[in-house]
């Protein structure tokens, strides 16, 4: 919670790194970077999550063409069959393949992580380097805000939000993006507020550089492990919280299908045919784990001081 | 420490201001209202229900009036159970919802303050490594995914324990499990954090020098060091369980506040819904502070000023 945990390979090591992999970064200085990536690929468990995730991600790009049905074709004298060759996963009470929907259930929950965890990086960014750029009393009230924030039944909200605002694809990037920035504004803060006075931050100051051109050029740039770090965990929070909202019937409407509408569907169906509850089940387990693992391990890569709260 | 509860409870009043205006006005602003839903009313039969609610009045006088209500402690009436008032409503689910709450917790803190003190205490042993595996697994089943299974395991398998319900205390355990395992898992990974700190200090190694039993060293000496952590993470958790009871309480049928509170968002049911905004809202400022108190007691190096 305070610091690293301890007994966590801190990385290190000479091993030979390829060239052109690493994340090229202009101007500020690649090295960090470089060494970044080589402690993370000597982490077998990131790597593990990372391929898992690159394996699912592209299997949700490319569902079109490797669905071996189309999504919404029902067999109603079929119904609901255990897996078999045909039907990998089974078919539901319609007929429906199982594995085909998951398939493109990935892209649409992979597409609510991926969006709302932009919506959440801008909101924390902007208001985080904000209230750390600023200093003194508007620090202190942005900050105490974020505490209270903190306490609240934020999920409450995202309810309200859907309910209001019709239960929409967009909505759910917004209204999931809109919550989940607290703990990113927190960190971006720390950053910028101990960034903030270093020495060649004080000389583009001198400089006469603007506050604006101080914190996009100088400032942020130096906070962008924590902010990836940080980004990588909330993805899986969001993609969660989609689950869950479209567990409750308030995201993801029919005929559209995510992870988290599937495994609904698959509970309420579940007594007699228990595989349509096990595999939505499953790949939202095994996504979340990638994601904690690859999440877990850039934050060692990366060791940045992080304090997270989930 | 009087003048600190004092300044903190004088602290909730604008927030409290805030939440209620933000979600009367969020409410408000949605389009179509509770008695849509329903067949087309006589304008007359239209109107009274309207000036019973007050809808009729402008807008700014409805918010006045909820304010001045909702000051004095009442909730309004439902809209969707015409015959009871939203606090009755609440007073009937949250015994509910608390007993749910507080048996997850309790779920929480023993299956994972216990797997986090023997992982620390056997630092990259076989114990540590399996107790961290689960961990990271039960932070990454959701627990609508975990309900559903352990129904179909432990209710609908091998028959041990009621399918859904809520009524003796067996019906209390799957929920309690479905609720706790993610907080476990993450009470593990914070206790065993707080442990291998705790653990390696010079007042650990002198009460282990006067001879005390090992049980005595880690149960009086280490944890109430090692679970500072675990209970600043209590604040943030009882919200995030809170959250989670609503998709228990719907998959076990429990007839708690969060089952009642999906219900009203789509029944538009607007003083239901703000109702249990609030009343949750306060609930979670006064644990909060609750939890501060506690950390200042259980930490001497906190001075609560």
């Amino acid at each position: 919670m305070k610091s690293r945990e301890p007994g966590t390979p801190l990385g290190g090591g000479v091993a030979g790194c390829r060239e052109g992999r690493i994340p090229h970064s202009g101007g500020w200085g690649a090295s960090p970077w470089h060494d970044a990536f080589r402690r993370l690929r000597r982490n077998r468990l990131a790597i593990l999550g990372l391929t898992v995730l690159l394996v699912f991600v592209l299997a949700a790009v490319l569902s079109p063409w490797i669905a071996p049905f189309p999504f919404d074709k029902t067999n109603l004298p079929y119904g609901a069959k255990p897996p078999t060759r045909t039907h990998v996963l089974g078919t539901d009470e319609l007929g429906r393949d199982l594995f085909t929907r998951l398939l493109y259930g990935a892209r649409i929950s992979f597409a609510v992580g991926i969006l709302a965890t932009l919506v959440s990086l801008t909101i924390g960014v902007a208001y985080g380097s904000l209230a750390g750029y600023a200093g003194g009393r508007l620090d202190h009230l942005m900050m105490r805000i974020v505490d209270i924030l903190y306490g609240l039944p934020f999920m409450f909200f995202v309810i309200i939000l859907m309910v209001i605002f019709g239960r929409n694809i967009l909505n759910l990037f917004v209204a999931l993006g809109a919550v989940q920035w607290l703990t990113m504004a927190r960190i971006v803060r720390g950053q910028v507020l101990s960034l903030k006075v270093r020495e060649f931050v004080l000389s583009a100051q001198a400089m006469g550089a603007s506050p604006v051109r101080l914190l996009v050029r100088h400032v942020l740039p130096n906070a962008l492990g924590p902010i990836v770090v940080y980004a990588t965990l909330t993805v899986p929070a969001v993609m969660l919280e989609e689950a869950f909202l479209s567990f409750l019937g308030l995201g993801v409407q029919p005929p559209m299908a995510s992870w988290g509408s599937l495994a609904s569907e698959g509970a309420a169906a579940m007594e007699p045919y228990p595989w349509l509850i096990l595999f939505p089940g499953l790949a939202l387990t095994v996504t979340l784990l990638s994601l904690n693992f690859l999440g877990d391990g850039l934050r060692d890569a990366l060791d940045p001081q992080i304090t997270s709260r989930r | 420490m009087l003048s600190y509860i004092g300044r903190r409870l004088a602290g909730f009043l604008p927030v409290l201001f805030l939440i209620v205006s933000l979600s009367f006005f969020l409410m408000r602003l949605a389009p179509g209202g509770p008695f849509d839903l329903e067949r087309a009313l006589p304008e007359q039969v239209r109107a009274n229900i309207e000036a019973r609610y007050h809808l009729d009045e402008p807008l700014w006088g409805q918010y006045l009036r909820y304010l001045s209500e909702v000051a004095r402690g009442d909730l309004g009436p439902s809209f969707r159970y015409p015959d009871r008032s939203v606090n009755e409503l609440l007073g009937l689910g949250f015994p509910v919802s608390l007993t749910l709450g507080v048996c997850a917790l309790a779920v929480a803190l023993a299956l994972g303050g216990t797997a986090g003190i023997l992982a620390g205490l056997r630092r990259n042993s076989l114990i540590d490594y399996l107790t961290m595996s689960f961990a990271l697994g039960g932070v990454s089943v959701p627990n609508f995914v975990l309900g559903p299974i352990l129904m179909l395991i432990f209710a609908l398998g091998l028959g041990w324990l009621p399918v859904a319900g809520w009524e003796t205390w067996r019906h209390i355990v799957l929920p309690s499990f479905t609720l706790g395992t993610f907080y476990a898992a993450y009470v593990a990974r914070l206790t065993r954090a707080g442990m291998l700190e705790v653990i390696g200090q010079d007042f650990i190694r002198t009460a282990r020098a006067k001879g005390l039993r090992e049980g005595v060293v880690v149960l009086r000496h280490a944890l109430p060091g090692a679970i500072l952590p675990v209970v600043t993470y209590l604040g943030p958790a009882s919200a995030a369980i809170l959250t989670g009871s609503v998709v228990v309480e719907t998959i076990f049928s429990i007839p708690g506040i969060g089952r009642y509170f999906v219900a009203s968002a789509l029944n538009r049911d607007y003083t239901m819904v703000l109702g249990t905004v609030v009343f949750y809202s306060v609930f979670l400022l006064a644990f909060n502070l609750v939890v501060d108190i506690l950390y200042a007691y259980l930490d001497p190096r906190v001075q609560v000023r």
